[in-house]
């Protein structure tokens, strides 16, 4: 921590949250909001005057509500910065006539009401999200009268009793009566690995996290006994097995079975904790002190809008396996990447993990970031726009629906043609997908190589087919996650691979009816997924559009689906397939035939009209 | 090369058996001969090991190759490994098209050889109707901005940000309360070691 606050290299910006990301791989620009700090941290000498005179008293979060802290206060004593900090929510406000106590005192002058949030502009080639996990919180299914009985502790507020810096100088008491707690259990499990209450992952650390506090337990009161109620105790790194060893050979009880029932002596709040031993079939009955709920964890809730912020997974487009944690490029081989380039992940973001996997994860990622950064250029794929100035008709639209702003808007009266500007063209195909006058082609996805494609899949056994559009990032993703996990569905789908389902022209749906597809699947990424910011909002439009001009020619619009799965979602695409299929079968030969007919007399029309 | 005359090649990946147990790669290399423009096909073990990266390269010299389909895994794995193959042979990368016939085929219709492998042809068939209109693309380079935005000051972000700033790269840390430490911060020890967590 303090090498992180004192290196010439890293500027820290705490009170800070990131609320934009724009750019691409080596070329990011982020907004951060710094808060406004009102103590300045460079001049404060950590002198404590202002604590001392200031009036408010509220519960220390560092603490897990333990103790109090003042409205001015240190965060924990080993805080960076080495500073005080005011909390706005807390002070009773910065009008001096109100207060101001802490002001007055203030030697170096550091304290300041009148400053503001700042917005900071940074240019950066990588972005490493290291956004962390929250705990999960025993109220929500509060099982072993955590809210009812004081001596029933988290396993976090653990950690704060029995250390030196915390608010009992490191005693573990009771907190209903201060007294030493002799007799403790250690529940496993609590909001982890059930499918009906908390989340039904294993979070990794809680098993050895109680290894340590029963040896925590013996070494600070020889004597005390600890039991822990476990279902399996997983102590499968490096090192484990020998402290799981250690723990019970200082003859803590390990007791395979979670309890009952738990209840208070309300004489003198002890805790009486029934259990079936599952090893020997018997119940049990426990009298304790004290009893550890080891609290697993859960991906974080990140704050959404009302206040116009967006979470930070929002704003960089990440995805999220079926656990809430973020997605990777790969599970095996590209384990710290997000599926966007020169994005990396490091800790509990990506999954449950302890410290050590932590720190692994963490050189991981920087070793990524290191690598793009020293490289000192990048290559961007080829997939970009292009304007044909002889059909455009300078009617503005490309440069309205752009999701990247790359495309500065033609002026008819100026006679000036849309300018791409290609560093920022991303390749979604919105713009193509939505020119009216067929004037922009996409690079490496044209229209005619699209359309081959429609009319290879279709060329035998078209009634056999359902020609799909799936966009890169998501669907055609969460059919390799099927594919990667054996998951079966009917063998009638076609995948076609656009980059972003945006791209996704009418008359690539139309092509395909007329080609005599009995079924047409438009599939892209959830709203929130969308690797090009919001251009599957136009997907949605655009479907909308078709399914209503069908209706009017006469073509059952339940033939063209749109679905949109995630690169997580491998059960989703295998459902959706078997949904896509079972509506296959409903579709006859002679209604195919007659959307063709009309179709064919359709696009006869077009032409007519063209010419 | 003359542009005119298309000269495509098929090179069909068993995958071991992760493909051929379920795929019938020999039906779909002879049912590819007759594609056109299709002038050699190769059936290849593992296609994006050396060997048959090889046989791809010895291909594209011997039948003067311009646009290459590849029928093996998910591009989202191997389309760069075959980019930079087919570079190596000389051609432009964006002149190669893959077909999935892994994750989108041979794993997920187990139970049905016959269809699979029907369904593994018309994917060639797809693939090479779309290389026959691929055109060479030359990709843009841009200059890499050497510096890291690290968002989130726990265990994870302090590590990240001390390991690149050792590097040499400028790195901007962003935390979201008043200072760094996050859920570390408040434990105790740590295991397996015992040691203080600050």
């Amino acid at each position: 921590m303090m090498d992180a606050g004192r290196h010439p290299k890293i500027e820290l910006l705490v009170d800070s949250e990131v609320e934009n990301v724009t750019g691409f791989v080596g070329n990011y620009r982020a907004q951060v909001r710094k808060k406004a700090q009102y103590v300045n941290t460079d001049e404060c000498t950590v002198c404590g005057e202002c604590e001392k005179v200031c009036p408010v008293v509220v519960p220390d979060e560092y603490q897990e509500g333990l103790s109090s802290r003042k409205a001015i206060y240190m965060p924990f004593p080993q805080a960076v910065p080495s500073s005080y900090t005011l909390s706005a929510q807390d002070c009773l406000g910065f009008n001096p006539i109100a207060c101001g106590k802490c002001k007055e005192v203030c030697d170096k002058q550091c304290i300041d009401y009148d400053v503001q949030d700042e917005i900071i502009d940074i240019e950066v080639g990588s972005v490493i999200v290291a956004t962390g996990m929250e705990v999960y919180d025993p109220r929500e299914n509060d099982e072993y009268g955590y809210t009812s009985f004081p001596n029933v502790i988290t396993s976090m507020e653990f950690e704060r009793l029995i250390c030196a810096g915390g608010p009992t100088e490191g005693e573990l008491v009771r907190p209903s009566d201060r007294k030493i707690p002799m007799r403790v259990g250690f529940v496993q499990c609590v909001g982890s690995r059930s499918a009906s209450r908390g989340v039904p992952y294993c979070s990794n650390f809680c098993c050895m996290n109680t290894v340590k506090q029963t040896l925590l337990m013996s070494d600070h009161y020889p004597g005390s006994e600890s039991i822990v109620y476990y279902m399996d105790i997983r102590a499968f790194g490096k090192g484990f097995e020998d402290l799981y060893r250690r723990s019970r050979e200082e003859g803590v009880r390990y007791l395979r079975g979670l309890p009952g029932n738990v209840q208070e002596d309300p004489e003198n709040h002890d805790l009486i904790v029934d259990v079936e031993n599952t090893v020997t079939g018997r119940l049990e009955q426990h009298r304790l002190d004290m009893l550890v709920l080891a609290v697993g964890l859960v991906p974080r809730q990140f704050e959404t809008n009302g206040n116009g912020k967006r979470p930070i997974d929002e704003i960089l487009s990440l995805s999220h396996t079926s656990d809430g944690f973020v997605m990777e490029a790969h599970p095996k081989l590209k384990p710290v990447d997000a599926p966007t380039r020169g994005v990396y992940f490091a800790g509990t973001v990506e999954a449950p993990k302890d410290v050590k996997d932590t720190v692994t994860q963490a050189g991981a990622a920087s070793g990524r970031a290191s690598n793009l950064l020293s490289a000192g250029e990048v290559k961007i794929e080829a997939i970009t726009a292009v304007v044909n100035t002889e059909l455009c008709a300078q009617c503005k639209i490309c440069a309205a629906v752009c999701p990247f702003n790359a495309i500065e808007a033609a002026d008819k009266k100026a006679n000036r043609f849309p300018d791409f500007i290609e560093a920022a063209c991303a390749g979604c195909g919105t713009c193509a997908a939505e020119c009216p006058f067929d004037a922009i082609s996409m690079r490496h996805f044209e229209d005619q190589q699209i359309t081959a494609q429609i009319d290879a899949v279709l060329a035998e056994d078209r009634m056999e087919k359902v020609v799909t559009f799936a966009c890169n990032w998501c669907s055609y993703a969460g059919g390799d996650t099927a594919g990667t996990a054996r998951l079966q569905y009917p063998p009638s789908v076609r995948l076609i691979r656009t980059m972003c389902s945006g791209r996704v022209d009418q008359s690539f749906i139309y092509h395909a009816f007329r080609k005599g597809a009995p079924m047409v699947l438009v599939s892209g990424c959830h709203f929130s997924d969308c690797h090009y910011i919001n251009a599957v909002t136009w997907t949605q439009k655009r479907v909308e559009k078709v399914w209503t001009k069908m209706e009017k020619l006469g073509i059952r619009p339940e033939r063209l689906q749109l679905e949109w799965i995630s690169a997580a979602e491998g059960q989703k695409f295998a459902r959706v397939m078997r949904e896509v299929d079972a509506m296959l079968r409903d579709v006859t030969e002679e209604e195919v035939e007659e959307t063709m007919r009309i179709l064919d007399e359709e696009e006869a029309k077009r032409l007519g009209s063209a010419a | 090369m003359n542009e005119e005359t298309l000269r495509v090649g098929v090179f069909v990946c068993e995958c071991g058996h992760n493909i051929a147990g379920t795929v019938d790669t020999e039906e779909v290399a002879r049912y590819s001969e007759q594609l056109p423009d299709v002038v050699a096909v190769v059936q290849n073990r593992y296609t994006c090991a050396d060997p048959g990266q090889n046989e791809i390269k010895a291909a594209i010299a011997e039948h003067n190759l311009n646009r290459v389909v590849i029928a093996s895994c998910s591009p989202k794995i191997h389309e760069p490994t075959f980019r930079s193959c087919v570079e190596d042979a000389g051609l432009n990368p964006y002149l190669m098209e893959m077909a999935n016939i892994r994750e989108h085929c041979s794993w997920v219709h187990m139970q049905d050889r016959e269809a699979a492998t029907a369904k593994a042809k018309d994917l060639v068939a797809s693939a090479v109707g779309r290389a026959r209109l691929l055109e060479a693309q030359e990709e843009m380079t841009f200059p890499v901005t050497d510096s890291a935005l690290v968002i989130g000051g726990g265990v994870a972000g302090i590590q990240a940000a001390l390991e690149l700033a050792d590097g040499g790269h400028q790195v901007y840390l962003v935390e979201k309360e008043a200072s760094i430490g996050g859920t570390m911060a408040a434990l105790d020890k740590t295991f397996p070691t015992m040691d203080c967590s600050i």
